[in-house]
């Protein structure tokens, strides 16, 4: 979430899905929006239909692409020269939106002097310690900022996406409205980006200047007070080790468009699964508490309740409530217990001490080394859906115990029976001592409860029916989980146990099986008085003294009466559906709406009106929930000396930034620097033509002989390019798709998608056998030979990629080799994203036999395969 | 009110999410797991498991795709047309006029339909269909094709695949308005410069109009659909009429031989 | 009796009825009574459990049984309609692979057992306490440059969680607060990122 975090102060999409059709331009890029979220895309063939143009930028030629006007073609892993260059192109044919910029973006900031760019250092920033691998971010700073606090090594970086983690800007920086002073943001920007050019798009990324041109003409001509223009990305922008810049250098092209905070106009998030913005919301993430405030790091910001708020507290712009945060959140988790005398419990919560996310831990599962026992599993499928899937599955051998719920016994709970490792003899069943308990899981038809979208609204489904059998829902495993251990620590009380001791499950339990009342825990959610136990309208209730709790504050309102359940309303009126769901933050559905107006507060133009500041009321009126002070005037100044929210102007509308402003440039927050700037993948086939810095150089490669990787640039052995993606008719790693015969029989087996050229040269039929091959492994899959694929010429010679859709594994009713297998375990350094496109293959005819592959397989494949 | 689908290919986008809310809604089997290798279409035609089908065209055949922006919903040259194909519920309608049991029926809502408790399996009319879309379930011998959701058109509820469809390629409603709809939508299209966009809905022929209307692109053959389908018993008409004059004449004789007898 | 059967038969309802014999006048009982399978049940508003676009759905259920599952026409996002996998859900929900019991395989065992659900959760309560016992860092010494001094920590990484972006708001909040905030648990992730 940082991407759009640091960019704007919130870490979700900025607009909803409907409000793509009110766009004039399109631009779908890292994401094959057609195939993975159909419904969605009927908002895109709306505006399509209205005369907006779509263009689609994409290594393939998919179905995205089929109902696209433009499509261009790109190499995998090279999307930030593209938009680096359509960055380019605006601020060399001065195309921006140039009185959004000056207002609302900070463009203007006059940046420190001793700042140095890639341009400078070749590929790194100033700041860089090649010790340590890592970038102090001091010099990035505004001019004459506040002292710097420097990055917190434990943290990712999905905590508080403010990204002003280094500067708590108490004062404005000195700014140049006339954006020419050479040490201002935007002087700097046109600096770093001019060697993106045309010409460089062509050399790097495969796109000759025509096709280019069009796109560049195409997107940014939506701009201005008449038009905007609307960006949908998905992990094809991602899943790089430069995924989070990627997201940073749409961000950047769309405030320099003036594209953000209005009808049509902003950034669509795309999330693959049902609730992974809610997942990230409310965080089962190491890294963040509920609402985006950071865990504790151990001797860091968590020796205190104090040290914490002092350190993550912003003296200006919304995060000045932090501290009612945190002290709520700290009163729904240890009720009565959490008083003023113990910091309200902060000292039960775990401290953060290195890398705990997922590769994190698996690796040291994998190593046998560390101190994991056991792990839980809840509806992920790791055996198939992780990269470096066969280290994977190896490491849960390593395991003491192992808990995985799903609706199906998928290839995570059978690690132990059937997977390729147990085939090939590389593991013996009688050898694994690993206790496995499955559970069978409640499906979404089974349980009362929400998700939250990909537009960050909150959607309740209601229970139909009783699960069948042992079924149940997560809620009940972790209650009647929690309530055995609570009874165990009620008998033990040491301090180790103080925090689950105090730990509040009262959850009132309904039907037959004792199910927690998903009511109840939203209300918890969304907090109360503690006086009283009334529900609270909104987080704007939030006190720091104890008087109440909130679960997540950024949910809070979405149940503000005992019979007003707001993620349940089903009545969808005016142009954003408002009374059907909730979103967060307080029922906005555009973020930063505030932007749709001019400074003075009335519309940039009729066309795209939605938010403005009625005179007559006093108050901002208009399509949306104003994501800005009700009835804060837009020539509101501050006075000396206040802080939060009423310490920013009447014009600043990212009201989460402690300057009020959209950041082009980030102080802080992303760990590989202030700007966008293109590395290579981790695995490349041409050395990177913009500096002699290769790859990213913070990405944490993670590599050891499990986890190997091909020389860069150019390995003879591994001449392609490799990516992997969904198909529409499957489900990630299959096991709610493959499962079903009306979804396997549309995709029944695990193919691979390659072009005429490609195909001749290995000498590879239509529907042939061949063997992809990475470092990792070899998987054995189909050919699909297509034009739809084609070879671009690269830095002189042409590239050919190959595509996997990953959805198959060795369970369910079509089975095949997993796609995962191929890839490494690799770390983006700012959210510890793994590389999924861009690394290389070789790939040839199934001739001899590759010596990972299990003969047993072939036998039970063909009964699939009839 | 007699009702139509109009299936607009334009608007297509390949997900198959007709095929899926047809057999999910009527309980069809699936057709097995079969890899086709052609395009992403590997459930391959119509037939008695497979209701709605669509077709992938690939108007690619030694094109390279172009990487100058001009491939995808405007090329002429470099295309990935999608069309869910269906039963037309033909206005005169070969299985129907070949049906020997009666269980094939024309509904209030035009459509055509085959009762699966009157069907005998006798395979009529799997050979009388101009579009190959009737066939026989080999379980048990007996005919099925979309069955128009008479279930649920009769309780005022759209078909299963126009309800799904995510882009409203499917459409579904009064076969007049949806005729009117297909030519307006073939002039817009016109006016954007596609200009290789037809209507199919073959009324000049034997099957006179169908009760599933077509947008498309290109040629109706590049879709598996003929351009001039004629019901089968047409060419029956003649020897029918044959027939019977030859029977009325047989009569006659038996009766002149009859009465000249008595005589 | 022969009166049913002879009316049943297609020349004769055409005579009686008429028409061309291929019209209502042919139509068997079945024919006649055929309803929407979701007729006359009762239906839940629920949300597609596949993708983030988070499309509206009909849950009709009859009896305690699901009879379908459609789009939700009132939803302002999807408007009533789903994609192939959100058209499936039935099957997702019904299929005969779904797993309803609990299974245990046992250390070196080479095959499931079937276990009581409520002996299952004791079991893994059991392993959670034992493993958390084993490796949980109340205090930890730090080192500054003032000093060495001992600091909370209270971390248990022993124990590991993954996933979460297929399951409900309610179910995440209950896992990180008794995951994190009650047992330490640090080490606890899912599919989201970016």
């Amino acid at each position: 979430m940082p991407g759009l975090g640091t960019s704007f102060g919130r870490g979700g999409a900025t607009m909803a899905l409907q409000d793509l059709a009110n766009a004039d331009a399109i631009l779908i890029m890292g994401s094959s929006m057609a195939e993975n979220h159909p419904v969605g895309f009927r908002w895109v063939i709306k505006a399509r239909e209205r005369g907006a143009t779509v263009i689609h930028v994409d290594p393939r030629f998919n179905r995205t692409s089929a109902m696209a006007d433009v499509w261009a073609p790109l190499r995998a892993g090279t999307d930030i020269v593209f938009l680096g260059a359509l960055v380019n192109h605006v601020l060399t044919h001065g195309l921006e939106f140039r009185q959004f910029v000056v207002a609302y973006t900070n463009a203007p900031a006059i940046i420190n002097d001793d700042f140095k760019d890639t341009e400078d250092l070749d590929g790194l920033f100033s700041g860089w310690d090649p010790e340590q691998r890592q970038y102090s971010p001091d010099s990035w700073a505004y001019k004459s900022s506040d002292p710097k606090v420097g990055h917190e090594d434990g943290h990712g970086g999905h905590a508080k996406d403010r990204g002003g983690e280094a500067s708590p800007m108490a004062h404005d920086p000195p700014r140049d409205p006339t954006l020419q002073d050479p040490r201002c943001v935007f002087q700097i920007l046109k600096r770093h980006f001019a060697r993106y050019t045309p010409a460089m798009v062509q050399e790097v990324c495969g796109v000759p200047p025509e096709a280019f041109q069009r796109v560049a003409d195409a997107y940014i001509r939506a701009s201005g007070p008449e038009r905007t223009g609307a960006i949908c990305y998905a992990v094809g922008w991602t899943q790089h080790s430069t995924g989070v810049q990627t997201i940073r250098t749409a961000a950047i092209l769309q405030l320099l468009l003036g594209n953000i905070g209005r009808p049509g106009g902003g950034i669509l998030a795309l999330r693959g699964h049902a609730s992974i913005q809610g997942s990230t919301d409310i965080p089962t993430l190491y890294d963040v508490l509920p609402g985006y405030l950071p865990m504790p790091t151990f001797a860091g910001d968590g020796t205190s309740l104090d040290s914490y708020i002092a350190k993550h507290r912003l003296p200006r712009g919304w995060w000045g409530n932090l501290d009612r945060y945190i002290v709520s959140l700290l009163k729904a988790w240890y009720g009565d217990a959490a008083t003023a005398a113990n910091d309200y419990g902060f000292d039960w919560l775990p401290r953060i001490s290195g890398d705990h996310s997922h590769f994190g831990y698996w690796l040291e599962m994998a190593d046998a080394t560390g101190t994991i026992d056991g792990l839980f599993v809840m509806g992920q499928n790791p055996a198939v859906g992780a990269p470096n899937a066969r280290l994977a599955r190896r490491a849960l051998a390593n395991l003491k115990w192992l808990v995985v719920r799903d609706l199906v016994e998928l290839e995570t709970a059978t690690f132990w029976l059937d997977s390729p490792e147990i085939a090939r003899g590389e593991m013996r069943t009688e050898d694994i001592a690993t206790e496995v308990f499955f559970f069978p899981a409640a499906a979404h038809t089974e349980k009362d409860g929400c998700f939250t979208n990909t537009q960050r609204l909150l959607q309740w489904h209601e229970r139909a029916v009783e699960p069948p059998g042992d079924a149940r829902s997560e809620a009940w495993f972790m209650y009647h989980l929690g309530r055995r251990l609570k009874a165990r620590a009620a008998a033990d009380q040491r301090p180790a146990n103080a925090g689950l001791n105090a730990l509040t499950w009262n959850y009132r339990t309904i039907g037959p099986h004792a199910e927690p009342d998903a009511n109840d825990i939203l209300q918890e959610i969304n907090g109360r008085r503690v006086a009283d136990r009334s529900l609270l309208p909104g987080f704007h209730a939030l006190e720091s003294d104890g008087s109440t709790s909130c679960g997540c504050w950024i949910y809070s309102g979405v149940y503000p009466s005992p019979d007003r359940n707001r993620a349940r309303e089903r009545k969808g009126q005016g142009r954003y559906g408002q009374g059907w769901g909730f979103a967060w933050p307080a029922d906005r559905r555009i973020l930063y709406n505030r932007a749709s107006a001019r400074p003075d507060g009335t519309p940039w133009s009729d066309r795209k009106k939605l938010v403005w500041w009625d005179r007559a009321n006093r108050e901002w009126v208009g399509h949306d929930t104003p994501d800005f002070g009700k009835r804060k005037a837009p020539d509101y100044v501050p006075p000396s000396g206040a802080t939060g929210d009423e310490a920013l102007r009447g014009d600043a509308p990212f009201i989460m930034h402690a300057d009020g402003m959209g950041w082009i440039w980030v102080p802080s927050g992303v760990k590989d620097g202030p700007l966008p700037t293109h590395y290579e993948p981790l695995e490349s086939v041409i050395p990177n033509q913009l500096y002699s810095q290769q790859s990213n150089p913070v990405a944490d490669r993670k590599e050891r002989p499990d986890n190997p990787y091909a020389g860069s640039p150019l390995d003879p052995r591994y001449p392609h390019v490799l990516m992997t993606y969904r198909l529409t008719e499957h489900h990630t790693s299959g096991a709610m798709s493959r499962t079903l015969s009306h979804l396997a029989e549309l995709q029944p087996e695990f193919f691979c998608e390659i072009s005429p050229e490609l195909a001749s040269n290995i000498g590879a039929a239509n529907g042939q056998h061949v063997t992809i091959s990475t470092p990792r492994g070899s998987v054995v899959a189909r050919a699909l030979v297509t034009a739809r694929m084609r070879p671009l010429r690269v830095h002189g010679r042409a590239v050919h990629q190959v595509g996997l859709p990953y959805h198959w594994g060795y369970r369910g009713l079509v089975r095949g080799d997993v796609a995962n297998d191929l890839l490494a375990i690799s770390e983006e350094p700012t959210v510890r994203i793994f590389e999924s496109k861009g690394l290389v293959c070789r790939i040839e005819v199934r001739g001899p036999r590759s010596e990972v592959r299990d003969p047993r397989a072939e036998v039970r494949g063909s009964e699939v395969r009839r | 009110m007699i009702t139509a689908f109009l299936t607009d290919s334009t608007l297509c986008i390949g997900c198959k999410a007709c095929e899926v809310a047809c057999k999910e809604w009527n309980q069809v089997p699936s057709d097995g797991y079969h890899f086709t290798g052609f395009s992403y279409d590997n459930t391959v035609a119509l037939g008695h498991s497979t209701w709605r089908h669509v077709k992938f065209v690939e108007r690619t055949a030694g094109v390279a795709a172009p990487i100058d922006g001009t491939a995808g919903y405007r090329s002429n040259t470099f295309r990935w047309d999608f069309s869910s194909d269906v039963c037309k519920h033909c206005s005169n309608a070969g299985c129907l006029e070949a049906c020997p049991t009666g269980s094939i029926v024309r509904t209030e809502f035009g459509g055509v339909y085959v009762q699966p408790d009157i069907c005998n399996g006798c395979g009529y009319c799997v050979v009388s269909c101009p579009f190959g879309v009737i066939d026989r379930r080999p379980e048990d011998g007996r005919a099925f094709k979309c069955t128009f959701c008479y279930d649920r058109q009769k309780a005022g509820l759209a078909p299963a695949c126009a309800a799904a469809c995510p882009t409203q390629s499917i459409q579904f409603g009064e076969i007049g308005e949806l005729r009117a709809k297909a030519a307006a939508r073939i002039a817009q299209l016109r006016e954007r410069g596609i200009d290789d966009a037809s209507i199919y809905d073959p009324q000049h022929t034997s099957v006179g109009g169908t009760h599933a209307i077509f947008v498309l692109r290109g040629r109706p053959e590049d879709y598996n659909l003929p351009s001039n389908p004629e019901v089968p018993t047409v060419h029956l008409r003649d020897g029918w009429s044959s027939a019977a004059v030859a029977a009325g004449l047989m009569l006659l004789g038996t009766a002149a031989a009859f009465f000249m007898q008595r005589e | 009796m022969l009166k049913e059967l002879l009316s049943s038969w297609p020349v004769v309802k055409q005579i009686t009825s008429g028409g061309d014999g291929t019209g209502r006048e042919a139509m068997s009982a079945a024919t006649r009574a055929l309803r929407p399978r979701n007729d006359e049940t009762e239906v839940a508003r629920s949300v597609c459990p596949y993708c983030a676009v988070g499309c509206g759905q009909l849950v009709f259920h009859r009896k305690g049984r699901l009879v379908s599952i459609e789009g939700d026409p009132h939803s302002p996002i999807s408007e009533g309609h789903l994609c192939p996998k959100g058209a499936a859900s039935f099957e997702l929900v019904t299929h005969a692979a779904r797993a309803t019991r609990v299974k245990y395989r046992a250390p070196y065992a080479t095959e499931w057992h079937d276990i009581d659900l409520e002996t299952a959760m004791d079991m893994v309560a059991d392993r959670v306490w034992t493993s958390r016992e084993r490796h949980f860092e109340q205090h930890r010494i730090a080192t500054t440059k003032d000093g060495s001094r001992e600091l909370p920590l209270m971390q248990c990484t022993s124990i590991a969680h993954l996933g979460g972006a297929t399951l409900d708001n309610e179910e995440n909040y209950l896992i990180k607060k008794l995951f994190a905030g009650g047992l330490g648990m640090v080490c606890i992730s899912n599919q989201a990122r970016i």
